[in-house]
């Protein structure tokens, strides 16, 4: 099926109604040095199959070690989520068959997560203010990876044959998992991006995972069901899976509630199924059938012992929590004294850690925020990459802002230098030196060097007045020796040609 | 038959460490034994002669060197059930499953007897992975009763039991779930213990119940048994339901009792332990054990642990559910046996065709039942109730444990059955358990000693003392006592009226 045979309802008629309940599932892989049962490197990328153990490829008779940083990092985020701590509280056995999955199930936590009922307050583009309940986090293991080769989606049905790499197997995992979240009408698919985005922007703060979309190590699952104007009753959900970005995360979201209202309306059910968002048409298309509801005959896992965290541990990994975000846009607001406006846009660049890093370099905050948020997000957006990504730095970005204060770069030249900068032609003065954007710029240093050379021998002066002009050589050799033989002589010789004239 | 095979592994030791004899002789010795009777016993899968051989020279060598033996058992060759990983051989856990599986890792218990000296011989017969009382579940065929050939040597370490009985090995490793170390140990006149949960790693355990198995020492005397505990247990980082506190001082606690003196001890008779599953030999043979304690000075009193009755039906539930989550990593993918691997076939048609070609009828019977016990919907009553009872049970031992230093009771209600007897029945079979399985769910130590044979048919009965958690010493003082009370009362060892094999065949 394609997503042109797939009927979808105008937005609006959506929204006149339907109310959207979302609910959204977020992994996160750790970036801990080992995996979450054994000591197997975590490190991405490696030749499939090299960073595997017995444990974690699950041949009988391993057993599983916990990660003590694995569980730390899910208390952090707990904390940080605003949750509560489990005093107590076990792992458990998902039992289900899949072959990229050593054991067969996936040791996980079910009913006992070590973190739970915690909130994120996200700040949408407009600065409406929006509090998503969270309802768990917990920890378990990632699965190995199939890819599978013949088929023509890369999918396993019609696939020829199929490869398994377990490098990933065992990788720590935290499942972050939201409360149903309702009310957000129309805008449900930002509320959606902007609660993986806070997410994201919190778990890189605390340092716990690499957070990248595009690598897997964050993946959100996002749960749309629909509700009619008058019912009380949340509709039947779909689950939609592989969403890899958080653009994607808004789209898969918005085309849900699409389809949903298409099909509600025309009379049909919403099937609780899995779905599978496609990057390049930007729909979703039927997986799993869940209507039987799969049964993953959960237990206690035998093999671990139960986590009791004490609560001075608790405390005092709380203390190692950082700034949150949105702790920190209430600080910079303050310190660099921002309009609202002037925050909102700063913080839709994504630039408030490379500004505060480029004011910690020197800069002041306006100079700052001029150039990241107007001049590099504009090259940022041309590029189509990150901010972030743009290969100059704060402290380079610091040099131009240092060198139009001192007056010797103008704001025009000075863009030029940043340009260089982004061409790799070096550093802002390597730029300005290539460029012969400081000899320029010298000029009034250089003039104030050859009156004091005049003054100082004013017979000499005379003479060059005079029309000897050999005798300007004098001059030259004071001025070359005043600027400690970094001026251009030539230039020189012309400037002091020009003064006598 | 050589002399050397009818040694204790303490007295082996003395022997080797005394350069009276070679760690070689003694291997070849029960080499010899082994391919002279092996065929008719079958307690081994697999015979490492050569690595055998070359360990056993290697303990010579480090002795001619004046070098301290690495352990009080170093150079006493041993018999490994093959339910623990060991490189360089197949770990075939009696299943099809892994007929020709060799794993990359050794297990704890296996790396622990290397580095003390011991030579291992091979890996011995038992039922498909671990599940079983006779030895009748092994793909591989049944293991024969040295006392009888035509009889079950137990189960599920029926190789082990019968390589000591057989005089194949002097020691061996078992482990037990529900009583597979203690009453193979019963029906085959030996001693097995079962330590208390989390006192010998379970890494390299092939699982079958993880929150059950143990593995423990096999020998034919209450003091070789001790040493070997002693080899093998202590904290392991790998398993972490390890316990991380010494191994108790067990062989103390044996040599102690070898005097004979149980004055001052305090020992509980099970009432529960009795009824119409019982043989009278057993109760019989059980009876004069007890008077034995009596008799040495021992206090005996009726203890109830009314829990108990309920051991059986919640093991059931509580064995298989782990089971068939333990089981389904056995799916062709990565290892093992791999069955239908043909042209569009999908990797679950794969799965399917090979675990219903690979798992045996007892393992299919108990990935069947903890499948549904564990289902939703289903969980609450059954697995659910299942640990309540596991708890009532923990709290039974408390109560007696507060009253009496040890508890007994028979080992196990009958003596050695004949082979196919139970075959059709499975609660027969499970019934071989009735006593062994509360010390499982408590997760407490208890061990199996011979006591004496059975009126009817002249098999052994076996006595078992069960102890509070870590307190393994107190069962081994009692067993040590009885022991030494019982070869006197018999003139000799009781293992010593085992019958010739070689002239049996």
């Amino acid at each position: 099926m394609t997503s042109s045979t797939v009927d979808l309802m105008d937005y609006d008629e959506v929204l006149e109604r339907f109310d959207p309940v979302l609910g959204l599932e977020v992994h996160v892989e750790l970036n801990t040095n080992t995996k979450m049962f054994c000591g197997c490197s975590t490190t991405f990328g490696g030749e499939p199959n090299t960073q595997v153990c017995p444990t974690c490829l699950g041949l009988p008779g391993s057993l599983p070690v916990l990660n003590r940083v694995g569980v730390e990092s899910a208390i952090r985020i707990g904390l940080a989520l605003g949750c509560d701590i489990a005093p107590w509280c076990r792992f458990a056995r998902k039992n289900y068959f899949y072959p990229d999955m050593p054991k067969n199930f996936q040791t996980s936590q079910y009913d006992e997560p070590i973190a739970f009922n915690g909130e994120l307050v996200l700040e949408l583009a407009d600065g409406e203010v929006v509090t998503v309940g969270i309802e768990r986090a917990h920890m378990e293991e990632d699965t190995g990876k199939s890819l599978h080769v013949g088929g023509a989606t890369g999918r396993i049905h019609g696939a020829e044959h199929s490869l398994l790499d377990y490098n990933r197997a065992g990788v720590p995992l935290i499942e972050v998992v939201t409360k149903p979240i309702t009310g957000t009408g129309a805008r449900a698919p930002e509320v959606a991006r902007a609660y993986v985005t806070a997410l994201r922007d919190l778990l890189r703060a605390l340092g716990v995972s690499d957070v990248r979309m595009d690598q897997g190590s964050l993946r959100c699952d996002a749960n749309v069901s629909l509700m009619p104007k008058d019912a009380t009753e949340f509709g039947t959900r779909t689950e939609t899976k592989n969403v890899n970005s958080l653009r994607s995360v808004e789209r898969a979201v918005r085309h849900e509630m699409t389809r949903q209202a298409a099909v509600l309306a025309a009379g049909g059910t919403i099937m609780q199924e899995t779905r599978h968002f496609d990057e390049a048409t930007g729909g979703t298309r039927a997986g799993r059938r869940k209507e039987t509801s799969e049964d993953y005959r959960y237990f206690p896992e035998p093999d671990l012992v139960p986590i009791a965290p004490a609560a001075d541990w608790v405390e005092r990994l709380r203390t190692t929590l950082p700034e949150m975000p949105w702790q920190r846009r209430k600080r910079v607001q303050t310190d660099w004294q921002l309009s609202d406006l002037e925050l909102r846009d700063l913080v839709n660049a994504g630039a408030i850690d490379l500004v505060a890093s480029t004011v910690d370099a020197g800069a002041t905050p306006d100079q700052a925020r001029a150039w990241w948020v107007n001049y590099l997000s504009q090259e940022a957006n041309s590029r189509g990459t990150e901010l972030a990504e743009l290969p100059i730095t704060p402290v380079q970005v610091a040099r131009v802002a240092a060198l139009v204060t001192d007056g010797a770069l103008t704001n025009k030249l000075a863009r030029e230098v940043v340009d260089g900068v982004l061409a790799g032609e070096g550093e802002p003065d390597d730029v300005v030196a290539k460029r012969g954007l400081a000899v320029v710029s010298d000029e009034g240093a250089l003039t104030a060097a050859i009156d004091e050379a005049l003054a100082a021998q004013p017979d000499v002066a005379e003479k060059i007045r005079g029309g000897k002009v050999q005798a300007a050589g004098a001059i030259v050799g004071a001025v070359m020796k005043a600027t400690k033989g970094q001026a251009d002589a030539k230039r020189v010789r012309e400037l002091i040609l020009e003064r006598c004239s | 038959m050589s002399e050397l095979t009818r040694f204790s592994a303490a007295e082996l030791a003395e022997k080797i460490h005394a350069r009276e004899v070679s760690s070689v002789e003694v291997t070849t010795a029960h080499l010899d034994r082994i391919a002279a009777v092996d065929g008719a016993v079958h307690a081994f899968l697999h015979v490492d002669t050569a690595g055998a051989l070359a360990a056993a020279k290697a303990v010579d060598d480090d002795i001619a060197a004046g070098k301290p033996p690495a352990s009080p058992l170093a150079g006493v060759p041993i018999a490994v059930k093959d339910v623990l990983t060991r490189m360089g051989a197949p770990t075939t856990c009696g299943s099809r499953m892994l007929e020709h599986w060799e794993p990359p890792y050794s297990s704890t218990v296996v790396r622990r007897l290397e580095s003390a000296g011991l030579v291992v011989l091979g890996k011995t017969n038992m039922d498909e992975f671990a599940m079983g009382s006779s030895t009748e579940n092994s793909a591989f065929g049944p293991t024969h009763n040295p006392w009888d050939l035509d009889r079950v040597p137990g189960g599920s370490g029926g190789g082990s039991s019968a390589s000591l009985a057989a005089f194949e090995a002097p020691l061996a490793i078992g482990t037990d779930t529900g009583g597979s170390i203690r009453q193979p140990a019963s029906v085959t006149g030996t001693v097995g213990v079962k330590p208390t949960y989390g006192g010998v790693s379970r890494y390299g355990l092939v699982a079958f119940s993880s929150s059950l198995d143990q593995a423990g020492p096999c020998a034919r005397t209450v003091l070789d048994a001790a040493l070997l505990h002693e080899v093998i247990g202590g904290h392991d980082p790998l398993d972490s339901t390890s316990i991380n506190a010494p191994v108790p001082p067990v062989v103390a606690a044996a040599r102690e009792g070898t005097g004979g003196d149980l004055r001052g001890v305090k020992v509980g008779v099970v009432s529960e332990f009795t009824g119409e599953w019982y043989q009278a030999g057993v109760t019989g043979a059980f009876e004069l054990a007890v008077d034995a304690l009596r008799q040495l000075g021992a206090e005996i009193v009726k203890v109830s642990c009314p829990s108990f009755d309920y051991a059986m039906p919640a093991y059931y539930l509580i064995a298989p559910s782990e089971v068939s989550s333990n089981l389904a990593r056995f799916d062709a993918m990565r290892y093992g046996l791999r069955v239908g691997d043909q042209d569009g076939a999908t990797a679950e048609e794969v799965m399917t065709q090979t675990r219903g070609a690979g798992f045996g009828a007892e393992a299919k019977r108990r990935i069947m039942i903890g499948t549904y016990a564990l289902s939703s919907g289903y969980y609450d009553a059954y697995y659910g109730q299942a640990q309540k009872v596991r708890t009532l049970i923990s709290r039974d031992f408390e109560q007696a444990f507060n009253q009496v230093d040890v508890l007994v009771s028979p080992t196990t209600p009958t003596t050695a059955f004949r082979i196919g007897e139970r075959v059709d029945d499975p609660v027969a079979m499970y019934r071989a358990d009735l006593c062994t399985i509360p010390a499982n769910l408590a997760g407490t130590p208890a061990i199996s000693v011979p006591a004496g044979l059975s009126d009817e048919d002249g098999l052994p009965v076996g006595l078992q003392v069960m102890a509070p958690a870590l307190r393994e010493p107190r069962m081994y003082r009692v067993a040590a006592a009885y022991e030494f009370a019982r070869d006197i009362a018999l003139g000799g060892s009781l293992i010593n009226r085992v019958p010739d094999l070689e002239v049996a065949r």
